[in-house]
């Protein structure tokens, strides 16, 4: 694990080397004189060898010193700890509800395979896969905020406004992020106990005067849960990354935004640091999955792999 | 009035072909305590009529005749009411024993299961008959706790706990279908006399459904033999390896290698019945058999036989049947 963020360190760092883009004439704008711009170089470190900049980031790091943002001029660590804590929150609600939503349709549909409620469940998960999710976001706002009045249309209230307040700023950006996820979900579970519901071990619980349905839940279920575990993986890991677009929908001061405005600004330390702290967060969640695997499956147990 | 009466059973299954009739007038019937075995061919359709019995052809399967348990008979029953009676009143035991246990669950609770939905025990109750049940199949508890998982258990060990899976309850009749065909042949005779003590201990019936006449001949006291979907020959086990009289059932005594052929001159290649079991969608009218028969004539190839007395209890369907008893 340590040796692929190390790996990550140098790829990032190399990647935003090679790009253009110079942080101190960002900063001082296209009319700033060269003298002025190599004091700023200077002050800011970015004079120094490339290899003397590597280390110096790495260690700090290590340390846990992020850096100063070049636009904020604040710590690196507070903006992302400040962002965590509307990301954070917002990933974990999307990936619960979309469990929620996901793992029971899927299992209907496997069992009324190829019936009509099958047939209406594959369907609106094949709608869900292809509405993109800012406009269903939009639609979502349009309602719901605009002519319902019931949430806001976005901004987030903040932690300190109180639970209820903050998880209502979340809720609709929870719900655009969860239903496309939810209709992916949703295929590869149906997909897993279908597989699953043709074992012979299946048939055994039958013989035994289990019911249909509970041979489903109690004996196919646990079984399929590995490829569905393993896309609720990667779900999350995008969820923790990929959520610019709604983030930005709902003007939310999370991860994805601050990236993104990052990137625009030039700001590459931040830019930095949080590809390195994604990285580590991708690389917790496979550990997490890996941990899940063993879990549901005793035949995975004490292999120590991972 | 018997436990079972089979009584003109015919099964179909649907294929892009259409609906199939894979086992046609299947007819037998077993008393309590009986011990009856089916041989036949991959494929003859033996264990499709066991999956009738229990209620668990396939969906779309179509199933025509009755299945009388105690002069009920099972093919009108829900699905509700014959829950109640899979694994309380007929159990079975598969053929894989590799795959036929949940990999993610304990051997106690699989055990336990059958236990809780027919006999309604409580979870402390379950748990201790299950220790009994294991003991009882050989599996004793200080080496075999009820939290192994089945991967942790060896082919013979993983049917010793499918075994007390189906007796768990005490059903009336047991089916093993092809209970040792996996396991190694030191095994297969252990589990073999497993299945022996334990129906005899407890009167259950046994219904062994094998194509290893070898097994037949050691678990069962009746005999039927199936071929493409039919019962060809029926009768005491006995004398229907003493005295077969259908060409298919000598066929295969002819295919089965003798032990105690000491001479290597003596051997020869083992014999084979030439052809192939007609597809179920091109069975051909007439005896089914008659394209492999060594003894086919014009009319079998016109005519259906059916299963009649040959002698006392001894029926055969075949115009020319290998024995000298007297057709009626």
């Amino acid at each position: 694990m340590a040796i692929t963020l190390l790996v990550a360190t140098v790829v990032v760092f190399l990647v935003l080397e090679i790009l253009p883009g110079d942080p101190a004439s960002f900063m001082l704008g296209m009319e700033a004189q060269e003298d002025t711009l190599s004091a700023l170089r200077a002050q800011m470190g970015l004079d120094q060898p490339a290899l003397v900049r590597y280390f110096k980031w790495v260690l700090g790091l290590l340390s846990g010193d992020l850096g100063i943002s070049y636009t904020y001029d604040v710590p690196v660590s507070e903006l992302i700890i400040e962002r965590i804590f509307v990301s954070l929150p917002l990933a974990i609600l999307a990936i619960v509800l979309s469990t929620v939503i996901a793992i029971p349709l899927g299992v209907i549909a496997a069992s009324r395979h190829n019936k009509s409620s099958d047939l209406i469940i594959m369907g609106f998960s094949q709608l869900g896969i292809a509405i993109p999710n800012f406009w269903f976001a939009m639609l979502l706002t349009i309602v719901f905020a605009v002519m319902l009045r019931w949430l806001p249309a976005g901004g987030f209230a903040g932690w300190d406004a109180g639970f209820f307040p903050a998880l209502t700023s979340l809720l609709l950006p929870t719900v655009s992020l969860a239903l496309p996820q939810s209709a992916i979900l949703a295929r590869v579970t149906r997909s897993a106990v279908l597989e699953v519901i043709q074992e012979d071990y299946i048939r055994t619980a039958r013989a035994k005067g289990v019911s249909r349905g509970s041979a489903l839940w109690n004996h196919a279920l646990r079984n399929a849960m590995i490829p569905v575990v393993t896309i609720m993986g990667l779900q999350f890991s995008f969820l923790l990354a990929g959520t610019i677009i709604i983030e930005n929908v709902f003007y939310l001061p999370g991860i994805g935004r601050l990236i993104f405005q990052a990137i625009s600004q030039r700001d590459l330390i931040v830019v930095k640091d949080l590809v390195i702290l994604l990285s580590a967060a991708v690389i917790i969640i496979n550990f997490i999955v890996d941990v899940l695997y063993a879990v549901i499956d005793p035949r995975l147990r004490g292999s120590g792999h991972a | 009035m018997s436990l079972l009466e089979i009584e003109n059973l015919s099964v179909s299954l649907p294929t892009p072909k259409g609906m199939l009739e894979l086992i046609s007038n299947v007819s037998f019937s077993m008393e309590a305590g009986a011990r009856l075995g089916i041989v036949g061919e991959s494929g003859c359709g033996k264990s499709l009529t066991a999956l009738a019995m229990m209620g668990l052809l396939p969906d779309k399967a179509a199933a025509r005749g009755a299945i009388r348990l105690n002069g009920e008979n099972l093919l009108e029953l829900d699905e509700k009411m014959m829950r109640s009676i899979r694994g309380n009143r007929i159990a079975m035991i598969f053929q894989e024993p590799m795959s036929a246990l949940n990999p993610v669950k304990t051997i106690g609770s699989q055990i336990s299961e059958g236990l809780k939905i027919h006999l309604g025990l409580n979870k402390t109750d379950a748990e201790n008959k299950t220790k009994k049940l294991l003991d009882s199949v050989g599996l004793p508890l200080n080496r075999f706790p009820l939290n192994l998982h089945p991967h942790q258990l060896s082919g013979g060990q993983r049917q010793r706990v499918l075994i007390a899976i189906a007796v768990a309850c005490e059903p009336d009749i047991l089916i093993a279908d092809e209970p040792t065909t996996a396991l190694d042949v030191t095994v297969q005779e252990i589990i073999l006399e497993l299945i022996n003590e334990i129906t005899e201990n407890s009167g259950m019936g046994l219904i062994m459904i094998s194509h290893d006449l070898g097994v037949i001949a050691q678990t069962t006291e009746k005999v039927l033999v199936m071929y493409a979907g039919n019962a060809v020959e029926s009768g005491s086990t006995e004398d229907v390896f003493q005295h077969m009289a259908h060409p298919y059932t000598h066929g295969l005594f002819a295919a089965m290698p003798k032990s105690g052929t000491r001479n290597y001159e003596a051997r020869q290649r083992l014999y084979s019945i030439p052809g192939q079991v007609p597809e179920a969608h091109a069975r051909p009218k007439g005896c089914n058999f008659a394209g492999r028969c060594f003894k086919a004539t014009a009319e079998c190839a016109v005519e259906e036989p059916v299963l009649k007395p040959l002698n006392g209890k001894h029926k055969v369907s075949c115009f020319h049947p290998l024995t000298e008893g007297n057709p009626q």
